[in-house]
């Protein structure tokens, strides 16, 4: 997967070496070609994804750790800028915005004109320390939206000049499973640029390759120096060592199949008594793509507009036909989530949909956790026994 | 509604503090528009003139507490063709409804010098108890914004865009991180129905509740959270729920769970 601009992305380049300093001249070449930067920064007790203009704002020697229903910002005990894992919400909040309206139409003299809205500029984005998972997840949802029978314009718009500087994660969280779903720590494809932070004593360095002509062009305006063997071996221990420290697994061994004839499992009902329905682990989910179209009209009945809003499938108005609510229950809910995510997506779009970022643990306000519930479903999946 | 003429809107009031018609007042940039689109026939806190019904729209703001407020909702039900209150007062019965715990003959024995002056019933309670309602605008106070896009919805014939989902999806739409999760602030957000856009929680204070329980909530599981990981003691989770939505249902039963 590539960012759409580009065309073919080339085998990632020869790794060079940046020193910390670099990054200054990184974020200086991408400025100049006008990209607004949103990076990983401090922000309400969080390391979250904002608009960013300096190295200076990147989380310096800040971490996270994550359990199920708890994120708590930590200190390290050295000076790296990437050393935390996947924040409050993804990228997805910049591609697919939350609340967007698509029209207005107003009543002139008899006649309807409808005017579809458009950003007053391009949207340039360039995104700093973009994680494997969220990788992966940027190319599910460039699937859904680019590549089926429809393109979302509005998607596509921001996707179109996205300049992406990848970070191969080398500080996994306690909800963290991307190595079980295949999608990380190492960043594989989809990028500009990737880096690997690597911290050796008092040695700080980044291992760097671009893997598009506009990813070399601008690593080319950065100072740095062909890598050595040792540092390559640095950067890939560090990475390594990621994909040993994850939080959790989950085993995907005939997962489809697992969870197709287990639509009447027991667990549905005891997570459904814990399952606030609240939709948190939708709205931060990376691969979510759920939305709702409201039409609304003012009081004068002149102007009308269509906004488009996430929604979830946790909500009752979600499943809501001629008669009422689908899925009325809780447990339905859960299992249509859980299943879409780790097996029905793969029907639909040929991947998972889940990326193993741990968000929809880390954020249950009441930590339930996906890997734990397909562990329960696998120890209870008596239909096989039936079989 | 009649195409042509302009539906004539009530506003009435029961047993409440008048804020939540005052946002009607607080519209402010949209007074104009909804004084266009609609003919205000009653409404004795605005306005002195007091058209006759019968009103296509009723606005109720208050609970019923007295015997008289009880038989008067009936007469407003049979003059409104519809009827919507507005308000925790109206839809839930309101801060008063805290009466509804304890014994309502004690208290005004200690407050009113002749008490046997004093009138009222042992319960505070929603006008949904009552009569038929239409349509429910929650919220301790309403949010204006919603009030306008139910007269909106009304007066064009569209179904309002109210969802009755968590406070949650507001809070996450505008990008806020959860407090709960990354302070463990107790929130009542995810078993709070939307319509405040996530108000408190923008300013770091957990969700209060004003809006009353949303469409599926699960206090149960919220409360088991609270005093298990959060640490909250039993009493607090009781005054959690014990506020301008105690008579909800589903508040109600939560608080009277963790009474002891």
């Amino acid at each position: 997967m590539t960012s759409p601009h580009q065309g073919a992305p080339h085998a990632p380049s020869v790794p060079s070496v940046i020193e910390p300093q670099g990054l200054e001249q990184l974020f200086a070449a991408l400025l100049r070609r006008n990209y607004k930067l949103v990076g990983p920064t401090l922000r309400d007790g969080t390391i979250t994804y904002e608009e960013i203009s300096s190295p200076s704002d990147l989380p310096a020697g800040w971490t996270d750790e994550q359990q199920p229903g708890m994120y708590r910002l930590k200190t390290r005990d050295d000076n790296a800028v990437f050393g935390y894992a996947a924040g409050p919400q993804s990228w997805k909040r910049i591609l697919y915005p939350s609340v967007l309206r698509l029209w207005q139409a107003h009543r002139k003299g008899g006649k309807v004109e409808v005017t579809v809205d458009k950003p007053a500029e391009e949207p340039r984005y360039a995104f700093i320390g973009v994680r494997a998972c969220e990788l992966q997840a940027i190319g599910i949802q460039d699937k859904v939206f680019l590549h089926g029978n429809y393109v979302d314009p509005n998607y596509q718009l921001r996707r179109e000049h996205n300049f992406i500087v990848a970070v191969n994660c080398t500080a996994p969280a306690g909800t963290c499973f991307c190595a079980s779903m295949d999608s990380g720590p190492r960043a594989k494809g989809g990028y500009d640029i990737a880096l690997t932070e690597v911290i050796l004593g008092t040695e700080h360095y980044f291992v760097a390759t671009a893997a598009t002509k506009f990813g070399t062009e601008v690593l080319g305006e950065v100072e740095c120096r062909p890598a050595n063997e040792k540092q390559v071996t640095a950067a890939e221990a560090a990475i390594n060592a990621a994909a040993e420290n994850m939080g959790r697994t989950i085993d995907t061994t005939d997962i489809r199949q697992l969870l197709n004839r287990n639509f009447e499992n027991p667990r549905w009902e005891t997570t459904a008594a814990r399952c606030l329905a609240c939709a948190n682990c939708t709205m931060v989910c990376p691969t979510c793509f759920c939305h709702n179209i409201e039409d609304v009209s003012d009081l004068t009945g002149e102007v009308a507009e269509r906004w488009r809003k996430w929604d979830s499938c946790f909500t009752t108005a979600f499943s809501y036909i001629h008669g009422g609510s689908v899925r009325y229950s809780p447990a339905a809910r859960y299992r249509q989530w859980l299943t879409h995510k780790l097996s029905t997506w793969h029907d639909q779009f040929g991947t998972s949909g889940c990326v193993g970022c741990g968000r929809c643990i880390t954020w249950c306000p009441v930590g339930i956790d996906i890997t734990e519930e397909v562990r329960a479903i696998r120890d209870k999946d008596h239909s096989r026994e039936e079989v | 509604m009649k195409k042509g003429n302009k539906p004539r809107v009530a506003v009435w009031k029961f047993a409440s503090c008048d804020g939540c018609q005052l946002s009607l007042l607080d519209c402010e940039d949209e007074l104009l528009a909804v004084a266009g689109a609609v003919d205000i026939a009653y409404f004795p806190e605005a306005s002195s003139a007091m058209g006759k019904g019968p009103y296509d729209i009723s606005l109720v703001e208050g609970s019923i507490t007295t015997p008289h407020d009880a038989e008067r909702i009936q007469q407003v039900r049979r003059v409104s063709g519809l009827l919507i209150t507005i308000g925790a007062c109206a839809t839930a019965g309101g801060i008063q409804a805290l009466r509804n715990f304890a014994d309502v003959k004690a208290y005004t024995s200690i407050v009113y010098a002749t008490p046997e002056y004093i009138q009222t019933l042992r319960k505070s309670t929603p006008i949904n108890d009552h009569v038929f309602v239409d349509y429910e605008l929650h919220g301790c106070p309403i949010n204006k914004n919603q009030l306008v896009e139910i007269i909106s919805a009304t007066v064009t014939g569209r179904k309002p865009n109210i969802p009755p989902h968590a406070v949650c999806i507001e809070c996450k739409q505008r990008g806020l991180p959860c407090i709960a999760v990354s302070q463990g602030i107790p929130c009542m957000g995810p078993v709070t129905h939307a319509g405040c856009n996530a108000l408190c929680p923008a300013y770091n204070r957990g969700c209060f509740g004003c809006y009353g329980p949303m469409e599926s909530a699960n206090p149960d599981s919220l409360s088991a959270w609270w005093v298990g990981k959060l640490k909250v003691h039993r009493q607090d989770v009781m005054r959690a729920y014990r506020t301008f939505n105690a008579y909800a249902d589903q508040f109600r039963k939560q608080s009277e769970a963790h009474e002891k």
